[in-house]
């Protein structure tokens, strides 16, 4: 399969290629009720298994594009989509199409860690209680934080605050949590950005164990961390439009990280991960 | 804290420099010439250190007088009528004119259940406005219409919410074609609850951080669950308080029940008929020309203040819970 296509010449093709996740047609999104477009043209196909990074100067559209994902950017007033988001082949923006059920096949981690006001137990208990989990809720939360790389850290405490552990746990907390309604893609929005590198360390390696199971999609600041976990890359950038006041995101060059950080194809690429860029 | 501080002291400075523009002190720039640069000690006696402490002072001295009148009324009713606290007072029947002994047990119970029809009443209505203003709401023209007709209703005087419950239920005997009930009253006070309830609800919902909404939502819960599960119970703590302090506020007025809930001598006869309340009875006892009515007066005037006083510690109390 060709990962590193060049976006202004890949075909639009709406034909289903099994080991695509997520593909992205064309995808323009815009807030402020189509005032203000925050990111042009997208064509991607995120492929399963596998760990997407999505990198980036700030501004360039790259959180937005993750949040386009599992239609996290329906609850921002004004926003809009243009374009195609096909998960498995269905168009993620079917106006039949629930966007609840989009996010329990499609999990969100976030920047900040946000655990629930309640004990760990229920923090993982929650969502999986929500999506009518029958099982054995005990055996669940055990697994989802062996996952997650917490269990040794609160096995004695789980009837404890989630606010009780530290930041690093915390953010690990909250994958276990989404990793307990057994999501299929989980997206994750600069899931290290407030933690030390000791704890990015740690969630890196939970990364590594997840994607055996979970096709994950990554927006990072740190090349560094898009080197270390991504199988391909995404670099996103602010260009000019022709008929546009103020600088727009797009996606500049898409491709295997190896290839994105040694060989890229655009001058724009290779100046950013050079860190010869603004 | 410092920035406020500076710009008190140098606006004190200038007024007082100003005057004397001709002084030896003024043409020597900003600091008197005796003052040495060598020395960084205090001086206390520096304009602008005289104005901190005539300041300070005098911002003590307000704040004494803001506490003064809290104290003076619970000292005085404390003195009036705790001297003639007993068992029977709280469940006793008040005395017709003329004759001794009795208490104001029905005025404390019809109290406590106008309150509790006014709660019953305003709680649902004023936390589910509050839930739509802040949840559901999408800052548009009507939004901005409730919130502004919610402070509105807030500064409408208690009596003319009577009066309107007078019209609406009282005068038209809507309910079983009885005139004044426990039922008016309680809704009165409903009216006169609900803006504070919409109100602490709406803003005790907006300080619910917005990444605990995505969190949820990341995970697949609906709105009706994220709102339930997590957003609510997080924003517990303000909302209850606001219902506890809007319950307390309401049990101590008086004029919306007269209208209302009138008052009665004897025990409550059913939510739609006319009840005893302690507001009210106090209203009606002060200005008899009997000592012992009075003396009932200053009882209950110590029975309600006490009941208030609890509710709004038990209101703190609750703003200091730590939930898990």
């Amino acid at each position: 399969m060709n990962t590193s296509m060049n976006p202004s010449s890949r075909p639009q093709s709406t034909n289903h290629n099994p080991e695509t996740c997520l593909s992205l047609q064309n995808v323009s999104i815009s807030y402020g009720n189509g005032k203000n477009v925050a990111v042009n043209n997208v064509f991607m196909e995120i492929p399963k298994g596998k760990v997407t990074a999505f990198i980036g100067p700030s501004g360039c559209g790259k959180s937005t594009v993750l949040r386009a994902l599992n239609r996290m950017n329906d609850l921002i007033e004004g926003c809009g989509l243009k374009g195609r988001v096909l998960f498995d082949g269905q168009d993620l923006y079917d106006k039949r199409v629930d966007p609840v059920e989009v996010r329990r096949r499609i999990g969100m981690v976030f920047q900040k860690p946000n655990p629930f006001p309640k004990s760990i137990y229920e923090n993982i208990a929650f969502g999986a209680r929500i999506n009518g989990y029958q099982g054995d809720m005990d055996e669940l939360v055990e697994s989802s934080l062996r996952k997650a790389a917490l269990w040794d850290e609160a096995k004695d405490k789980l009837k404890e605050s989630g606010f009780s552990l530290s930041g690093g746990q915390q953010q690990r907390l909250c994958i276990a949590r989404t990793i307990a309604v057994e999501p299929e893609v989980i997206l994750m929005d600069e899931p290290c950005s407030a933690l030390d590198p000791i704890s990015t360390l740690k969630i890196e390696e939970t990364m590594h164990e997840l994607k055996k199971t979970f096709t994950i999609v990554i927006v990072t600041h740190n090349m560094q961390q898009a080197t270390r976990v991504s199988d391909l890359t995404g670099f996103f950038n602010v260009t000019d439009l022709v008929d546009y006041e103020g600088k727009v995101g797009c996606l500049e060059e898409f491709g295997e990280t190896e290839r994105i950080f040694n060989s890229p194809a655009q001058q724009a690429t290779q100046d950013y991960v050079s860190g010869r860029f603004g | 804290m410092y920035w406020r501080n500076g710009l008190c002291v140098v606006s004190a400075y200038v007024i007082l420099e100003s005057p004397m523009t001709t002084s030896p002190l003024a043409s020597s720039g900003h600091r008197p010439a005796d003052v040495a640069k060598s020395t960084l000690h205090r001086q206390p006696n520096l304009p602008r250190n005289r104005w901190n402490a005539v300041f300070t002072v005098l911002a003590g001295v307000f704040a004494a007088i803001v506490v003064l009148p809290l104290l003076l009324v619970l000292a005085y009713v404390v003195i009036k009528g705790g001297s003639s606290m007993s068992l029977k007072l709280l469940t006793d029947l008040p005395p017709a004119p003329g004759m001794t002994g009795g208490g104001i047990g029905n005025a404390i119970l019809g109290t406590l259940i106008v309150s509790l029809i006014a709660a019953l009443i305003a709680i649902p209505i004023g936390v589910g406005g509050g839930i739509y203003l802040a949840e559901y709401s999408k800052s548009g023209p009507f939004a901005s219409f409730v919130r502004f007709g919610t402070n509105v209703l807030a500064g409408v005087p208690s009596i003319i919410c009577g009066v309107f419950v007078y019209g609406l239920i009282v005068a038209t005997r809507i309910f079983f074609d009885q005139s004044y009930s426990a039922m008016a009253g309680g809704i009165a006070l409903a009216v006169l609850m609900l803006p504070t309830i919409i109100k602490t609800t709406d803003e005790g919902l907006k300080l619910v951080p917005q990444e605990l909404r995505w969190g949820a939502i990341g995970v697949g819960a609906s709105k009706f669950v994220t709102i339930t599960r997590i957003t609510l119970p997080t924003a517990m703590k303000p909302i209850a308080t606001g219902i506890v302090l809007s319950i307390a506020r309401a049990a101590g007025e008086t004029a919306p029940l007269i209208f209302t809930a009138l008052f009665s001598p004897f025990w409550p006869e059913g939510l739609f008929n006319p009840i005893a309340s302690m507001s009210v009875l106090i209203y009606n006892f002060a200005i008899m020309p009997y000592d012992v009515q009075i003396a009932l007066a200053w009882a209950t005037s110590f029975v309600l203040v006490m009941m208030i006083l609890i509710m709004n510690i038990f209101a703190r109390y609750l703003g200091s819970l730590n939930r898990i």
